[in-house]
Formats: C-alpha cells, sequence, structure tokens
C-alpha cells in the first residue's frame, strides 16, 4: 500500500516520467526488469538441475551395478504414502500457480488463501514424508552403524514387505549394497525436503507480507518466482517418485 | 494508476486459471495412470514408460505452471539450453558407465 503512494508523490521528485515505485533505476522499464528478475531465476533454478542432476545421475549408476539390492530396498517404500505425497505436492503447485495469478489480478485475498493453502499443503507433504522415514529408522533402515540387512538377507523375517513382494534372499554381499540405496534414498528425498523447508519458511513470510498488500499492487515478481521455485521442487518429486518407488516392483 | 496498468497488461502475458485447472487436473490423472503402469507386468517397459510419463509431466509444468510457454524468447532459450546441457552430461555419464562391460558379460 505504501508502494502505491510513494508513486504519486515520487513521481514528481524524479523529474521525469512517472513509473511504479518498484521500477528500480536501472532498468528502462517494468518489462526488462521482470525479464531480469526472471532470467536469474532461471539460472538458479539450472544450477538446482545440475546439483539434483548429479544425486539423480548416482542412483541410476549405482541401479544398474547393483541391480537385486536396489530391486529388493525399493520395495521397503510404501507406494500408497508416495502416490498421496505426489498428489499432495502436485495439488501445492496447483494452489501456487493460482496464486501467481490472484497476485497478477490483485485479488489480495485469493492471494492470501492461495499461499496458505500451499503452505499447508507443503507441511502435509512433509508430515507424510516423516511417517515414512520414521517407519525407515525403526527398521534400522537408515545407513550407518545400526543399519541392518534382516530384512534383505532373510526376506520372511519382514512379513508385510514379504506377502507382498515374495522377495529372494539376497546374498550377504549384495545384501550390504541395499545401504547405498538408503544413502541414495536419503539423500534426494532429504535434499528435497530441505528444499521444502526452505520454500516453507518464504511461504510463511509471503502470507504476512500478501496481508498487507504486498504483492497486489502490481509488483509480482516475487511471487512468480517463487512459483518458480516451488514448481521446480514439484518436478524434482516428478522424477523421485517413479524412480524410488515404482520402477522396481516387479523385477 | 490506469497508466501502471497498462504498463503491466502490456509487459506480461496472465495465465488464465481455467489452464492451471486443466494442467493441475492432468498432472493428478497423470500420477494415477503411473502408478497403474507400475503393476503392470511390462518387464523393462515398465522402467520407460514410467520415465516417460514423469518427463510428460515435468515438461507441462514447465510449460505452464512456469509459464515457459508464454515467456520471453530469452527464457526460452535458457531453459532450452540448460535442459539440454543436463541430458547431455547425464547422457554421456551413464552411456560411458552402461557400455564399459559391453561384451563382456
Amino acid at each position: 500500500m505504501s508502494d502505491s503512494t510513494a508513486v504519486a508523490h515520487g513521481a514528481p521528485e524524479h523529474g521525469h516520467e512517472a513509473h511504479p515505485a518498484y521500477l528500480r533505476h536501472h532498468f528502462e522499464n517494468v518489462e526488462q526488469q521482470a525479464d531480469a528478475a526472471g532470467f536469474a531465476m532461471w539460472l538458479f533454478l539450472l544450477t538446482e538441475v545440475m546439483f539434483f542432476g548429479g544425486m539423480f545421475t548416482a542412483y541410476l549408476i549405482y541401479r544398474n551395478w547393483y541391480y537385486p539390492a536396489f530391486v529388493e530396498a525399493s520395495h521397503q517404500l510404501n507406494v500408497v504414502w508416495g502416490t498421496l505425497n505426489t498428489a499432495v505436492l502436485i495439488s501445492s503447485s496447483f494452489t501456487m500457480a493460482m496464486g501467481v495469478w490472484c497476485a497478477e489480478v490483485r485479488k489480495q485475498a485469493g492471494l492470501v488463501l492461495c499461499l496458505v493453502l500451499t503452505f499447508i499443503l507443503g507441511l502435509a507433504f512433509l508430515g507424510i514424508k516423516t511417517v515414512e522415514y520414521k517407519e525407515k529408522i525403526e527398521k534400522h533402515h537408515v545407513p550407518g552403524f545400526h543399519y541392518s540387512l534382516q530384512s534383505f538377507t532373510h526376506p520372511e523375517s519382514d512379513p508385510e514387505i514379504y506377502k507382498e513382494y515374495h522377495d529372494k534372499p539376497l546374498a550377504l554381499d549384495m545384501a550390504r549394497h541395499t545401504e547405498v540405496y538408503f544413502s541414495l534414498y536419503f539423500a534426494m528425498t532429504g535434499m528435497h525436503a530441505l528444499h521444502m523447508i526452505i520454500g516453507i519458511a518464504i511461504l510463511g513470510f509471503m502470507i504476512f507480507r500478501a496481508r498487507a498488500g504486498a504483492y497486489t499492487n502490481g509488483h509480482v515478481t516475487f511471487v512468480e518466482n517463487f512459483g518458480l521455485y516451488w514448481h521446480f521442487v514439484d518436478i524434482i518429486w516428478i522424477f523421485l517418485f517413479p524412480l524410488l518407488y515404482l520402477i522396481s516392483r516387479h523385477q | 494508476m490506469t497508466d501502471q496498468k497498462e504498463m503491466e497488461e502490456a509487459s506480461h502475458h496472465v495465465v488464465s486459471p481455467v489452464i492451471y485447472i486443466v494442467v493441475g487436473s492432468a498432472l493428478l490423472v497423470l500420477t494415477g495412470v503411473t502408478v497403474w503402469a507400475s503393476f503392470q507386468e511390462w518387464g523393462n517397459f515398465n522402467a520407460v514408460a514410467a520415465l516417460a510419463i514423469a518427463c510428460f509431466k515435468a515438461v507441462i509444468v514447465v510449460l505452464f505452471f512456469m509459464h515457459v510457454k508464454y515467456s520471453s524468447k530469452l527464457t526460452k532459450l535458457t531453459v532450452f539450453c540448460g535442459l539440454f546441457t543436463f541430458m547431455a552430461l547425464i547422457g554421456m555419464t551413464l552411456m560411458d558407465y552402461f557400455s564399459r562391460a559391453w561384451g563382456r558379460w
């Protein structure tokens, strides 16, 4: 709100054409400023693509090397939780996209609602992830000193998984490589979750600012670029879900 | 105020909520499809189908949710070059690893 009054008072002092207060002086016009911000955001996201890409590549290489271990280890993941989480995250991407639209057409109440929904769905995703992590901790499937090979050397000792997949026992040397699977599982979903936590923190800040009318005055760059970040995090999950949960269901 | 609005509208394509609803629903349906596909017995094709669906979902997120379809040529070029470089890096790395022992198994 204070921004729009600054336009009215600020313009004559500049001694040149009136422009929105949010237009920085080193840009020609609002369009150039928005393009520059969008360009920079995409460059940042591409560095993120490379960062996650390294882990995806490692995953594919190790999966190729230690295929039986990766197949049996991935049977430990619950497809129902994974599917539910995918739906939650896609819904949060949708509410975020609607939030960007609300900011563009200056609907403040709509924007606040969309941001709050995105915030809640983000937390729901992390909640479900916590349930899954807890199960891994209880079964000693977290890599480290307490890692247990029991479910892989003696599959029938893990009746819930066994009745669904009827896995054959792995030899000890192959079973040990399930730890590689879980290292990558925790690295990838953990980094993804960290991105979610950062995103949720920024969402909290944005809800606070949006309630004060910050993004419905025509200056939507922040909301728009945050939207890009949030959708990027969604895309990472769109690939993590089939790679970690789905592609080894049968072998 | 009107000046300001005109300036923005000239520079900024507002994507309609209808498109968001269609894309959002398509993403949910495709999530269902990919889970269904994982229950089928297609051998190696299971992984191919899962990744193909994931790529399609990612593309519609990038084009519509992330507005690349409506963005400047600079943005389009940046995204394309970035993803192309990424594919080249990942593709060549995997080709190397997967072909080292070629014919020796």
